[in-house]
């Protein structure tokens, strides 16, 4: 035997620990539907569904209009934010329709991203734990990958049910989290797309679907580490699971997607924080930080509050005399990151012909201040083009009422497009900048 | 290049590719680092990585299993139908429902869902008890239609062995 071939000494005993009895113990793995194919039908389904979770997710900050004085709630991005543009204001659902996706395919991935790591569990227990520096490596990457998705989840989850126990910043932790993690998943994608192209060309799915339980057998033995050597007799059958995992993804989409979807279909999102009915009135739709949290006190709207419009120069105007001017109306969306939106019928000034009222035809940006005390979105930079879009409004009434004090009264922005947070409730002054930005 | 795989046991472009995914990880950790409650975050990620696959996946796999040990205790009974997969669908759907929403289910932030609706989650736990109460009920009526079947499958195979010897002896 040449010296190059010499056996290297192992880091580890060869029996694992726990013997033939032991999690490590490829014996101890016994599903008989574990194997290459099915791993591969839950992988090529992320490998769709993920590019699409980052990709909205990318928008859904780019929608925020960052980089607006004050706008940016992940200011430390660094080049993460590469690829921010002004954000769009027509046409006005598409926040509502990209957000959407976002939090619905996200919260549907659930199961199949549990599926998916059931499947391939064995791999974590393989002994010996590392045979070379690739195989380290990749377990390293699996970290990012794993921990990722998981944190992902786990962090929208909370964050769309109000419960901030994580005690973070979402927006930190949820943005920086998918960074961290789409560089784990975009390797693990180009490292086992091969192997799952394979995988899937071993069976048809025309056939696993027509396979009952009595005819149910494990996949050839290979060396992928997931068929198991010593499989158990099958209790359910290949289609059987997989449709029990899209029975799962429908069941929370049939529960949830009504909160964005809205009209009658919000009854059906039993499951959703934003499945719940107000009530009849032209006021009754979803509320977002009510009236009494945000510190709005009725003293300060009523007969003596004005809104304050700075330009070239300072005005300002009582709701009467707001009131009195042209009213423009338009069926507009709030669309929430949290993935619900709710569409209903505005109308009130529009927000360019108030900056002129200032003196500022053509602002590169305006600054809205909220009577609002503390949070996150008492403040709001508008781009140009967000003042300048036909359809913004200084909303006045909805649906032909006044708006109620949840909803903002005497008077809040709505912008078409926009993420719901800049469509500022209690609005008491609005500064339009000329200068360069 | 054969003496590269044998090193490093993978092709370059494996090493490439884990590098430059390890450079994106690096440069995201660089700045996160710097936020606010950052090792928190960290705490939380790491926790996503061993969470599902050291502390979850465990505990369903040992409930599947007790579960299989209870439906193979009594094979030989009559109407040999297996239930086991009659009480593995309603308790996985119900499970992904209580894992989109617990936190109103289980009331965890009853003030900041009323700071931000102005509602109390107090429907939400009778919610996901009657979606889940459907759903073993659906499944309790599927077994019973499944073994009802059987039932009857049986007693006609059995009357079509019965039947020549009924014609003899008339």
């Amino acid at each position: 035997m040449s010296a190059a071939h010499k056996k290297r000494r192992s880091l580890f005993p060869a029996e694992p620990p726990g013997g033939e009895r032991g999690p490590f113990s490829p014996r101890r793995w016994r599903s008989p539907l574990r194997g290459p194919w099915l791993t591969s039908v839950f992988g090529s389904i992320l490998l769709v569904a993920i590019p699409v979770e980052f990709v909205t997710g990318l928008v859904s900050y780019a929608a925020y209009n960052p980089r607006l004085n004050g706008n940016d709630q992940t200011p430390n991005h660094g080049i993460l934010g590469f690829y921010l543009f002004n954000w769009v204001t027509s046409p006005s659902w598409i926040y509502r329709f990209s957000q959407g996706i976002h939090v619905m395919l996200g919260l549907a991935l659930v199961p199949i991203v549990a599926a998916k790591l059931w499947s391939v569990l064995p791999k974590l227990f393989a002994w010996p734990p590392l045979r070379s520096v690739a195989q380290l490596l990749e377990r390293v990457s699996l970290l990012a990958l794993v921990g990722g998705i998981v944190f992902e989840l786990a962090t929208g989850i909370l964050n769309i049910n109000y419960d901030y126990s994580f005690k973070f910043s979402f927006y930190d932790g949820h943005f920086f989290g998918a960074w961290i993690f789409i560089a784990g998943f975009s390797v693990h994608a180009a490292l086992k797309t091969p192997t799952m192209v394979r995988a899937l060309r071993s069976r048809r799915l025309r056939s696993e679907l027509a396979t009952s339980l009595a005819d149910t057998v494990p996949e050839p033995l290979d060396a992928s580490g997931l068929v198991a050597v010593n499989p158990a007799p099958p209790t359910v059958s290949r289609r059987g699971a997989l449709a029990l995992v899209g029975a799962s993804s429908l069941a929370v989409v049939v529960l949830t997607a009504g909160a964005t979807v809205g009209g009658v279909f919000r009854k059906t999102a039993l499951l959703s924080p934003r499945g719940r009915s107000y009530g009849n009135g032209p006021n009754d739709f979803q509320v977002n930080r009510t009236a009494q949290v945000a510190g709005i006190s009725p003293g300060e709207t009523g007969d003596s509050w004005r809104l304050e419009l700075v330009g070239s120069r300072t005005v300002s105007f009582s709701r009467e005399q707001l009131l009195a001017m042209q009213q423009v109306g338009d069926h507009l969306p709030i669309a929430c990151v949290e993935g619900w939106s709710t569409v209903q019928h505005w109308s009130g000034v529009p927000l360019r012909t108030l900056a002129g009222l200032a003196g500022s035809d053509h602002p590169k940006q305006a600054r809205v201040e909220s009577l609002e005390r503390g949070g996150a979105f008492a403040t709001a930079t508008l781009s140009g083009d967000q003042v300048a879009a036909s359809a913004s409004l200084l909303a006045l009434k909805v649906n032909g009422a006044d708006l109620s004090p949840d909803h903002g009264f005497p008077a809040r922005l709505v912008i078409p497009a926009a993420p719901g947070v800049h469509n500022t409730k209690w609005v008491r002054r609005i500064t339009f900048d000329e200068g360069t930005s | 290049m054969a003496r590269f795989r044998r090193h490093y046991g993978a092709g370059p472009l494996h090493l490439l590719g884990l590098l430059a995914s390890f450079a994106l990880v690096g440069y995201a950790v660089s700045k996160v680092v710097q936020v606010p409650e950052a090792e928190r975050i960290g705490v939380w990620f790491v926790g996503g990585a061993i969470g599902h696959d050291l502390i979850l996946w465990p505990l369903y796999a040992l409930a599947d299993r007790g579960a299989l040990r209870v439906a193979r205790r009594n094979p030989d009974r009559l109407p040999a139908v297996p239930w086991i997969n009659y009480v593995r669908v309603p308790v996985v759907i119900s499970a992904v429902l209580l894992a989109v929403s617990f936190p109103l289910v289980l009331r965890l932030s009853p003030g900041t869902y009323n700071a931000a609706t102005g509602l109390t989650p107090a429907p939400y736990l009778g919610r996901w008890l009657l979606i889940s109460g459907i759903l073993f009920a659906a499944a309790g009526v599927a077994y019973a239609l499944r073994v009802g079947r059987e039932v009857r499958r049986r007693k006609m195979a059995l009357g079509r062995l019965v039947e020549p010897d009924d014609q003899l002896s008339a």
